[in-house]
C-alpha cells in the first residue's frame, strides 16, 4: 500500500499528492508540457475556441432555465420570456447566438492554420481527425441549436436538412419520418433536438475536446517551420535556465500568457458583437413563429454551412447529394491524400501554397454564391465552383506526390 | 472452448451482446412516430367551390395538398384527377428536391420553388432545376364532389399501377 504520512495537513500539498499526485499532473499537463517558441498568434485559437465553447456553456445554462421545448410555446418563451421578462435574458440569448456563430469562424481559422502549416502530418494525423470530428459535432450542435426557437427557419432549415436522409432516388421517407417523429417536424421532432443540443452532443463535444487535447500530448504542437524539435534536449536548456537558448516554452504560465493576450484582444471584439452588432446573429426570417404551410421565400443556412451548402445546390439531385456527402468527409482523409513528406509551411511546399489559396478563395465563393438565390448565372458560377472544390482533392494528390523533400 | 475462463468470457459476452440488442431496438422503438400521430387520419376536401387555375392549399398529416382546377388550355395529363367534367392538379405541396413549399405562379401557370430554384408545370411534372421527379399525389377517393385524402381509392389504384403518382 501507498504511504500516507498521519501527520500531513487535511488538504496540504503533500496530503493532496499522496491522493491525487497533483505535482506529477500539473508538471504533464501544464509546467513541463513544451510548446514550441516560433509560434505566432494563430496557435491562440485552440484556447479561444475553448473559451469561447465556455461561454456558450454558461449562457445555454441561464436560457435552459426559461425555455420551453413545446412547438406551442417555445417561440414564446425565447422571443418574450427570455428577451422580454428575465432579468438580463438578452444578454444571454446575444451571448449565445453570437458565440455559436462567431466559434465556427474561429474553428475555419483554426482548420486553415492548421492545413497552411502542415500540422494534421507525421505524427498528426490524430488531432486532425479528432478535429474534424469536433467539427462534424459542431455542426449538429448548431443545427439542433437552431431548431429550438421554432421560427420559420428553424422550421424550414428543418424540413430541408432532414429530408437530406431520404438518401434521394433512395427514397428512404421511413428513415426521415424515424428521425423526425413524424411526418413532418413536429412536438416530437423539437423536444429531441432540445435532448441532443442541451445532453447528448454537449457531452460527445466534452469528451472528443479530451481526446483532441490527448491526441496533442506526444507529438506536441507543430511551430511555423514545421522544424522536428528535439524537446527533450531544449525542455532541458530550459530547466537549466539557458531560457533564451532553448527552443521551448513551458504551458504554463509562459505560453498560457501569450495565449491570455490573443484571448484579451478577441473578447474586446466579441463582445463588441454581443453588444452592439448582434443581428447578424439572427435572422429576421426566424422572428416569424413556424408555419409548416408557408416556405419562407429564400431559405439559406447560416454563413458557415453556405459553402457545403452550394455544393449540394447547383446540381441535380442525387449528383448534388452525392458531391455534398463527399464535401463532409474529404478534410477528414487530408493527412492520407497530402503524399508529401514534407511537414512545412504552405509558401516552401511549391504547388501547395497555390492548391491553398484557391482552396480558401474557392470557399468564400461557394459561401457567397451559397446566399445569393438559385437564379441564373449564379446557378452556373454554383456549379463551377463546387466542381472546382471536388477536383481539388485528387489534383492535391498529385501534387503532394510530385512534391520534392526539403 | 479451451477453457472455463474462455467459456465465462464468451457466455459473458454474448449475453451482453444480447442484452445491448435488445436495448438497442428499444432505442429505435422510442425514436419511431407515435401512435396517435401515425393516426392522424383523413381530410376531406370540398371541390364544388373550386376556380379555375386559383391554387387552393389543404392540409392532410401537416403537409400541405395543393388542389389546382385546371383550366380548358391546361394540357390534360394522365396525373390529372377527373371529377365530373372538371380536370384537377392534386398534389403534396413540397417539392421533390428537398421539401419546400413551391409557389403557383398564375400568370405562367408553373409552380416555383424558392430554395434551389426547381419548377413544376400545371400538371405536377419538373420542367427546371433540381427536383428529380413529379410532385407526389396522395392517396385520394373521390366521393362526389369531395375528396378524401389519406384513403386509397380506384382512380388513386389506377394511377400506382401506372406509376404516375411520384
Amino acid at each position: 500500500m501507498a504511504h500516507f504520512d498521519e501527520n500531513a495537513k487535511p488538504f496540504s500539498n503533500q496530503w493532496l499528492n499522496e491522493r491525487l499526485a497533483i505535482d506529477t499532473v500539473k508538471r504533464v499537463l501544464s509546467t513541463e508540457y513544451w510548446i514550441p517558441k516560433n509560434i505566432n498568434f494563430l496557435w491562440a485559437m485552440g484556447m479561444i475556441l475553448a473559451a469561447t465553447f465556455g461561454l456558450l456553456i454558461v449562457s445555454g445554462i441561464f436560457l435552459l432555465m426559461y425555455y420551453k421545448p413545446d412547438v406551442n410555446l417555445a417561440f414564446d418563451s425565447v422571443n418574450h420570456t427570455i428577451m422580454g421578462e428575465v432579468g438580463f435574458g438578452w444578454l444571454w440569448r446575444h451571448i449565445h447566438g453570437v458565440a455559436a456563430s462567431v466559434v465556427f469562424l474561429i474553428i475555419y481559422i483554426h482548420m486553415l492554420t492548421g492545413i497552411y502549416y502542415s500540422s494534421y502530418k507525421r505524427g498528426r494525423e490524430l488531432i486532425w481527425i479528432s478535429g474534424m470530428l469536433l467539427f462534424v459535432t459542431f455542426s449538429a450542435e448548431a443545427f439542433s441549436g437552431y431548431m429550438l426557437p421554432w421560427g420559420q427557419m428553424s422550421y424550414w432549415a428543418g424540413m430541408v436538412i432532414t429530408n437530406l436522409f431520404e438518401g434521394g432516388s433512395l427514397h428512404l421517407t421511413g428513415l426521415v419520418e424515424w428521425i423526425r417523429g413524424d411526418y413532418v417536424p413536429g412536438d416530437a421532432y423539437l423536444v429531441r433536438f432540445f435532448m441532443l443540443h442541451v445532453f447528448l452532443l454537449p457531452l460527445v463535444i466534452i469528451g472528443l475536446i479530451v481526446f483532441h487535447f490527448a491526441s496533442l500530448r506526444l507529438p506536441h504542437v507543430n511551430n511555423q517551420e514545421g522544424e522536428e524539435i528535439d524537446f527533450e534536449e531544449a525542455a532541458k536548456l530550459y530547466k537549466e535556465g539557458k531560457k533564451k537558448e532553448s527552443k521551448v516554452i513551458p504551458f504554463s504560465p509562459v505560453f498560457l500568457s501569450k495565449d491570455i493576450f490573443v484571448m484579451g484582444a478577441y473578447f474586446v471584439l466579441f463582445f463588441f458583437l454581443v453588444f452592439y452588432n448582434f443581428d447578424f446573429a439572427m435572422d429576421p426570417v426566424n422572428f416569424d413563429p413556424a408555419d409548416g404551410l408557408k416556405t419562407p421565400p429564400h431559405i439559406y443556412p447560416e454563413w458557415y454551412f453556405l459553402w457545403s451548402y452550394e455544393i449540394l445546390r447547383p446540381f441535380p439531385k442525387d449528383p448534388g447529394l452525392i458531391a455534398f456527402l463527399i464535401a463532409q468527409v474529404i478534410f477528414f482523409l487530408l493527412p492520407f491524400i497530402d503524399r508529401s513528406p514534407n511537414v512545412a509551411p504552405a509558401h516552401k511546399r511549391g504547388l501547395f501554397v497555390i492548391w491553398f489559396w484557391v482552396l480558401v478563395v474557392d470557399m468564400i465563393a461557394l459561401t457567397v454564391l451559397g446566399k445569393l438565390p438559385p437564379q441564373g448565372i449564379y446557378t452556373d458560377l454554383g456549379k463551377v465552383a463546387a466542381a472546382i472544390f471536388l477536383l481539388m482533392w485528387p489534383i492535391l494528390f498529385i501534387i503532394t506526390k510530385l512534391e520534392k523533400k526539403l | 472452448m479451451s477453457s472455463r475462463r474462455d467459456f465465462m468470457g464468451m457466455a459473458l459476452g454474448g449475453f451482453s451482446a444480447l442484452g445491448g440488442l435488445a436495448a438497442l431496438y428499444a432505442m429505435k422503438r422510442s425514436w419511431d412516430p407515435l401512435p396517435s400521430v401515425k393516426a392522424a387520419g383523413f381530410t376531406t376536401v370540398d371541390l364544388s367551390g373550386a376556380q379555375e387555375n386559383v391554387l387552393n392549399v389543404e392540409k392532410w398529416r401537416g403537409k400541405p395538398i395543393f388542389v389546382l382546377k385546371k383550366s380548358a388550355d391546361m394540357p390534360s395529363d394522365d396525373r390529372d384527377v377527373v371529377v365530373g367534367q372538371d380536370r384537377y392538379l392534386v398534389a403534396i405541396g413540397l417539392c421533390t428536391h428537398l421539401g419546400c413549399i413551391p409557389a403557383y405562379l398564375p400568370n405562367d401557370k408553373i409552380f416555383h420553388c424558392a430554395c434551389h430554384g426547381g419548377e413544376f408545370d400545371a400538371s405536377g411534372r419538373q420542367i427546371f432545376g433540381p427536383p428529380p421527379s413529379p410532385l407526389v399525389i396522395p392517396p385520394f377517393k373521390i366521393d362526389g364532389t369531395q375528396l378524401v385524402l389519406g384513403e386509397e381509392g380506384p382512380e388513386y389504384i389506377k394511377m400506382k399501377e401506372a406509376g404516375v403518382t411520384a
